[in-house]
């Protein structure tokens, strides 16, 4: 797979705080990336340089295969910011054909793209609406269709889902894993992490202007398992003691225990069918994302680090 | 650029396209009619006219006073200072015996108070009345005295300037310059907040709309700026268009009100410069001479010339402060009351250019009103208020070309320094923004 964008040792300073603070990573071309971090870890920041709209105070962007070059480039990037904004007064086919026509696209172009995806996202009545009789579900469905509209190589998310109803949010997933599929790239910004267990490939963990965790989902919840397993049994004794493991925790008759270094789960099963004891099942407990989110970000200061929104 | 024209067209066909556009275009005019006329109907409906009852001992006066516009003498018998008011009268003058060596005083009463113009205009005729009996007394009479009177009536007084290559001189008309000047200086006033704040309001509403940053990721900041402003004053620029058109219009269908052979006499007016040879000025109406008059000190204007600069000062004062207006729009957040604190820098110096045109157009020769009309902060204004009196004559070229150039470096040193405020402030929420804040913003690189 190929690389669409590499970000090398990225920088964005303020007054105040590094925002961006000596970023990088790459994403491959049809992957669906998830760029997480809690408040004011420089997420906005570092998007808003991958858009073009802040220039880094130093490091590389490479886009495509050559250096970022954002009053080129910008056309193949499609980006929905958290705060979604729309004008109120305005048509909804006039305002996707506008906003279409500024992405680089010519009036029939644009106008053909639109008719397509009203029709696939059921918009078709909206036309000569205004977005101020639109409901927030709908305004964040037009939203993402403008977004999407130019077939950009990479499209940025922030927060998609926030606002839209389960059935809405699945079919908008659904065209999320669409447009990967068609070759687009997908950057996903958000803080609902069974979102991105769900969805990403590859994540990158941010935190205070750092990078924090980067790879697969699977690699990282392997790199934080706390070799801990869940184990019912039909009985369990009163007094269960044995130098393999520790017993985290106990539910009913399901134990949660956490093996000791230098044995292996064999060790376990083994002690249990030796206790003559009925396993009715067995399973390895990884850590969800968002434990591994909260023990890398507690007591990091992230919550104290006072943040001009801007900078968010 | 594709871009920013993209940007204007919609900026611009959102403003045109709106019932309210065409409303207030036409309606303006009407209003501002309706408004003249209003206040000219009230200034003479409401002069408080004077029915004088003279009780006079020298018996001249019944010859010799004459009436003015609000101000009417009469000589009733059996009138006196106790029945006055019951017999219609308003004010009573008694005037004693007078012989013409020694000062006197006359005594008016009256139940309502004179205003000072009525009182000096009572004093002025009865001087008058005095006088003419003082000339009779010395041998003229009365006929002469009234023909003598009425020819010079005909004395006007017409005003010429020096053409500046010799020769030729130009007429000219203070009271036309006056009203060119204040007019144009008074649009330009107006025009400027009206359509500075569209500008600021249009850009306070897509940064509190969020608008702003789905924008900026597919237009720099800067042609998303100057594609409002320069859409907004093509806003500007058709509903002057309108009003143009509009009063020409008018005025034709005005014309179509005169009957025909009245205007057959002003053709002759004007083709024979004012003076019929002869006999023939007595056929000439009193209707045809107004009219003429009116055409002909209109035609003393170069118009050609005030228009275009017109358009010149109000495009350039306007790129001035717009580009300044959407600074402030781009840094306001939800509170109104930020706005109009961080507004007033900008309105402070609109407001004094009015107040300096105001005394410019009256006398626009004065080193204020020269030095007012070069800087760009004042120039559109003070300006147009200066050039209504000529030029070469009142403003010379090298102070028109001064001005000009300094409303251009002023207007694209405001863009440059606006468009560092905007980048910054269109992005940013939540946050009270000063000028400490942005000044910094401005050093910022990129």
């Amino acid at each position: 797979m190929s690389t669409i964008l590499a970000l090398q040792n990225l920088k964005k300073y303020y007054a105040t705080q590094k925002a961006v603070d000596d970023i990088s990573f790459s994403i491959n071309q049809g992957s669906i990336f998830g760029l997480l971090g809690p408040n004011g870890a420089g997420k906005t920041t570092l998007l808003r340089m991958i858009t073009g709209i802040f220039y880094p105070d130093s490091g590389h962007i490479q886009f495509d295969g050559k250096t970022f070059d954002p009053s080129n480039d910008i056309v193949k990037i499609g980006y929905m910011p958290e705060e979604r904004g729309l004008y109120k007064k305005m048509k909804i086919g006039e305002q996707a054909l506008y906003l279409a026509q500024l992405k680089g696209l010519s009036r029939s172009d644009a106008m053909a793209k639109i008719k397509f995806w009203f029709h696939r996202l059921e918009m078709e009545s909206w036309w000569n609406k205004k977005v101020e009789d639109l409901s927030k579900g709908m305004s964040q469905k037009l939203q993402f269709v403008i977004t999407v509209l130019h077939e950009p190589k990479l499209i940025i998310l922030d927060e998609p889902f926030s606002g839209l109803d389960p059935l809405n949010a699945s079919l908008i997933k659904d065209e999320i894993y669409g447009l990967a599929q068609r070759g687009s790239t997908i950057i996903f910004s958000t803080h609902r992490m069974e979102q991105v267990e769900e969805i990403c490939d590859h994540i990158v963990l941010m935190n205070l202007g750092q990078k924090v965790l980067d790879g697969t989902v699977a690699d990282i919840k392997q790199q934080f398992k706390e070799n801990k397993f869940g184990i019912r049994l039909s009985e369990v004794p009163a007094n269960l003691n044995s130098p393999f493991f520790d017993i985290a925790d106990q539910k009913a008759n399901v134990l949660t225990v956490r093996i000791k270094d230098g044995y292996r789960s064999n060790d376990v099963l083994q002690y249990f069918l030796q206790q003559n004891l009925n396993i009715e099942s067995f399973n390895e407990i990884l850590p969800s994302l968002n434990e591994i989110f909260i023990n890398l970000v507690e007591g990091t200061k992230a919550t104290t680090r006072a943040f001009q929104p801007v900078n968010d | 650029m594709n871009k920013t024209l993209l940007i204007i067209q919609r900026e611009y066909l959102s403003r045109v396209k709106n019932k309210r556009f065409l409303l207030t275009t036409l309606l303006m005019p009407i209003l501002i009619v309706v408004l003249i006329a209003g206040i000219t109907f009230l200034s003479i409906k409401g002069k408080d006219e004077h029915k004088i009852a003279v009780i006079d001992n020298n018996g001249f006066f019944k010859e010799n006073l004459k009436n003015a516009n609000e101000v009417l003498f009469e000589f009733p018998e059996g009138v006196d200072t106790s029945n006055y008011l019951k017999k219609g009268y308003t004010d009573i003058i008694l005037i004693p015996k007078f012989d013409g060596t020694e000062k006197t005083n006359y005594l008016i009463r009256s139940k309502k108070r004179i205003s000072i113009i009525t009182e000096s205009i009572i004093a002025e005729k009865i001087n008058a009345a005095i006088e003419d009996k003082m000339l009779q007394n010395a041998g003229i009479d009365k006929l002469q005295l009234d023909s003598i009177h009425n020819q010079s009536q005909f004395a006007e007084l017409k005003a010429v300037e020096e053409n500046e290559s010799g020769g030729n001189t130009k007429e000219s008309n203070a009271a036309l310059s006056y009203g060119i000047g204040f007019g144009s200086g008074m649009l330009i006033y107006i025009t400027m907040f009206i359509y500075g704040a569209m500008v600021m309001r249009g850009v306070t509403e897509e940064k509190t709309n969020r608008i702003a940053e789905v924008m900026v990721s597919s237009v720099k900041p800067f042609q998303l700026m100057s594609g409002k402003i320069i859409g907004i004053g093509a806003v500007g620029l058709t509903q002057f268009l309108m009003w143009i058109i509009l009063i020409i219009g008018l005025s034709a269908v005005a014309q179509a009100f005169i009957p025909h052979d009245v205007m057959e006499q002003v053709k002759n007016l004007q083709q024979a410069n004012g003076q019929l040879p002869g006999g023939s000025a007595m056929k000439a109406g009193d209707a045809a001479q107004q009219i003429y008059k009116v055409q002909h000190t209109i035609s003393t204007a170069n118009w050609p010339l005030i228009i275009g600069l017109f358009i010149f000062y109000f495009l350039g004062g306007y790129l001035f402060y717009a580009a300044l207006f959407a600074a402030v729009g781009s840094v306001v957040s939800d509170d109104p009351q930020d706005a109009q604190s961080l507004m007033l820098p900008i309105t402070m110096p609109i407001v004094f250019s009015f107040i300096i045109m105001t005394n410019a157009v009256q006398d626009p020769s004065t080193p204020m009103a020269v030095w007012a009309s070069i800087i760009p902060f004042s120039s559109p204004m003070v300006m147009m208020a200066r050039i209504a009196y000529g030029i070469p004559g009142t403003v010379p070229y090298w102070q028109l070309a001064a001005s000009m150039l300094s409303l251009v470096g002023g207007l694209v040193f405001t863009t440059w320094l606006s468009g560092k405020i905007y980048r910054t402030g269109i992005l940013m929420y939540g946050k009270k923004v000063n000028w400490k804040e942005m000044g910094k913003w401005l050093m910022r690189k990129n």
